[in-house]
């Protein structure tokens, strides 16, 4: 009984970590432009993807996977410097909707590139199972933790620490106190989409070999990272982290208790939710104005 | 050191600056005073870049700035502080003066620091608390320091005493003196035109987007009209 438990929760432990990642995404370009990004999630497919064709090809694992990082971060920056950036000035939604078709185009680009199939990769280190309490936890689930919360902690330091990081968070607070600082808007602009796509396919890398991976991987990826943003707040960090656990183990214990037909429904029904009672989310500000 | 010459600027189909004249030579307090809606603010925000410029130039320095993005005018020496002063509320106050020297990262940022900690005790005592739990009036001097951290020679003070206490009002002049008498160039657009008029070497009255009066500052405290429309005198 309670070993069942356990072993939900530790699946949605290791989907929340993806979602906590892809909703940070989410988070770091929302806070440096207002815009949601939806093609957050081709960016983990992308991550996968390109990593499982380099193993294939004979790369040794670690080096594809930073390849693979390097790809999509410059897969990120292109989007924003050709499909964005030429958008200044629009409202918001229009660039809204310039990320959508991003995300289409990028997932037609991946069908030709590559093809429909299913993508895997080998499991880090084996695939032999670690007993927690009764439960199995897959050596490939601790991995996945482990990156999210190196990634973190990363961000963390990033964005508490270090000047830029600094600069990055006042562009959010204040644009136009940003630019009298000096700090170049664009190039803020351009980081915060070479770090969600870094944050993208770092999840995406380290989940393939348990759920695989193929050309529309991203689209469910890319809205349970959103739900997850949703639900914490958009913009804020760690609402995003605590939005995505909890969306990936409300999925999984829905998928155990109820039916796990109903685990993709989980991250919508947390989305109307939130849109219905508490818009601004766990750890968001309320949408007031002062005048 | 700041030459003006028919600056031009839009909101959308309304023109808020329709033809701007005016010079700053170096060293020199010049103040800009005018009504609410006159175009004060819309100017400064065109000489820091943030306001797109339909016609007219700025030279600063014999070099053309019209068309030069936010950032590198910073790095040329221009620092504003803005209207309702801006500041990064979340962040520390310490963080807030750091972003202020963001155009020249360099091991003399740590005296600098301690340079504008001694003009301005307060925020010393207060470095570590965000930026945002400060009064007005502290969130002023942190913004006029903020600014300071990029050793801007042209300085210019979007209504640096709007919404402050007289005393505070006091202090805050006698700052922009001290900086004067330091050698710095200052810009300076207030509502308050006693107290601008009063410390400005020359003086511009702006009316709907037209300079209407050039003088020196005293000679403006003097005028008639001005004593009327902006003294209630």
């Amino acid at each position: 009984m309670f070993a069942e438990f356990l072993q939900y929760i530790l699946a949605g432990l290791t989907s929340g970590a993806i979602y906590a990642l892809a909703g940070l995404g989410f988070a770091i370009i929302y806070n440096a432009s207002h815009v949601i990004n939806f093609a957050q999630g081709e960016f983990i497919m992308i991550g996968g993807m390109a990593t499982s064709t380099l193993v294939a090809a004979g790369v040794p694992l670690p080096l594809a996977a930073v390849l693979a990082v390097l790809v999509t971060m410059a897969v990120g920056m292109a989007l924003e410097k050709f499909a964005v950036e030429p958008a200044r000035g629009a409202e918001v939604v229009t660039i809204i909707i310039i990320t959508i078709g991003a995300s289409i185009f990028l997932r037609g680009a991946a069908q030709i590139i590559w093809d429909k199939e299913f993508h895997s990769l080998p499991a880090f280190s084996g695939e032999t199972p670690i007993l927690v309490l009764g439960a199995t936890l897959m050596p490939q689930s601790v991995w996945v933790v482990a990156v999210a919360m190196v990634i973190i902690a990363a961000l963390w330091w990033f964005f508490n620490r270090t000047l830029f990081g600094k600069a990055m968070l006042a562009v959010s607070f204040n644009r136009e106190a940003a630019q009298l600082m000096g700090i170049g808007v664009k190039k803020v602009l351009l980081v915060s989409f070479a770090l969600s796509a870094l944050l993208g396919a770092a999840g995406g890398i380290v989940m393939t070999p348990i759920t695989f991976t193929n050309y529309e991987a991203g689209i469910m990826l890319g809205l349970k990272g959103f739900s997850a943003a949703v639900l914490g707040g958009l913009g804020n960090g760690m609402g995003a982290i605590v939005g995505g656990l909890t969306v990936g183990i409300a999925e999984a214990l829905a998928a155990g208790y109820l039916s796990s037909a109903y685990k993709d429904a989980i991250a919508f029904v947390i989305i109307l939710f939130v849109l219905f009672f508490m818009p601004s989310g766990l750890f968001g500000k309320k949408g007031t104005d002062r005048v | 050191m700041l030459e003006i010459n028919g600056l031009v600027s839009h909101y959308g189909r309304i023109q808020a600056l329709k033809g701007i004249d005016l010079a700053i030579a170096e060293g020199e307090l010049v103040a800009l005073v005018g009504a609410n809606g006159a175009g004060k603010t819309t100017l400064l925000r065109c000489l820091s870049g943030v306001q797109p410029v339909t016609g007219g130039g700025i030279r600063f320095e014999g070099a053309d700035l019209t068309r030069l993005p936010a950032e590198r005018r910073v790095q040329l020496g221009i620092a504003q502080v803005p209207e309702g002063r801006q500041v990064f509320g979340p962040l520390s106050v310490e963080d807030n003066l750091r972003l202020g020297a963001y155009r020249r990262k360099g091991p003399d940022v740590a005296a600098d620091l301690d340079r504008m900690y001694a003009m301005f005790p307060i925020l010393k005592e207060k470095r570590a608390l965000p930026a945002g739990t400060l009064s007005g009036g502290q969130q002023q001097m942190l913004a006029i320091a903020r600014a300071l951290m990029s050793h801007p020679r042209l300085l210019l003070l979007d209504e640096p005493s709007m919404g402050l206490a007289p005393l505070l009002v006091a202090e805050i002049f006698a700052t922009i003196q001290a900086l004067k008498d330091s050698g710095t160039t200052i810009f300076l657009v207030e509502q308050n035109a006693y107290a601008a008029l009063a410390i400005a070497d020359r003086g511009y009255v702006l009316e709907t987007g037209t300079v209407v009066m050039h003088a020196a500052g005293a000679d403006l405290l003097a005028d008639q009209r001005v004593k009327e429309a902006y003294l209630g005198i």
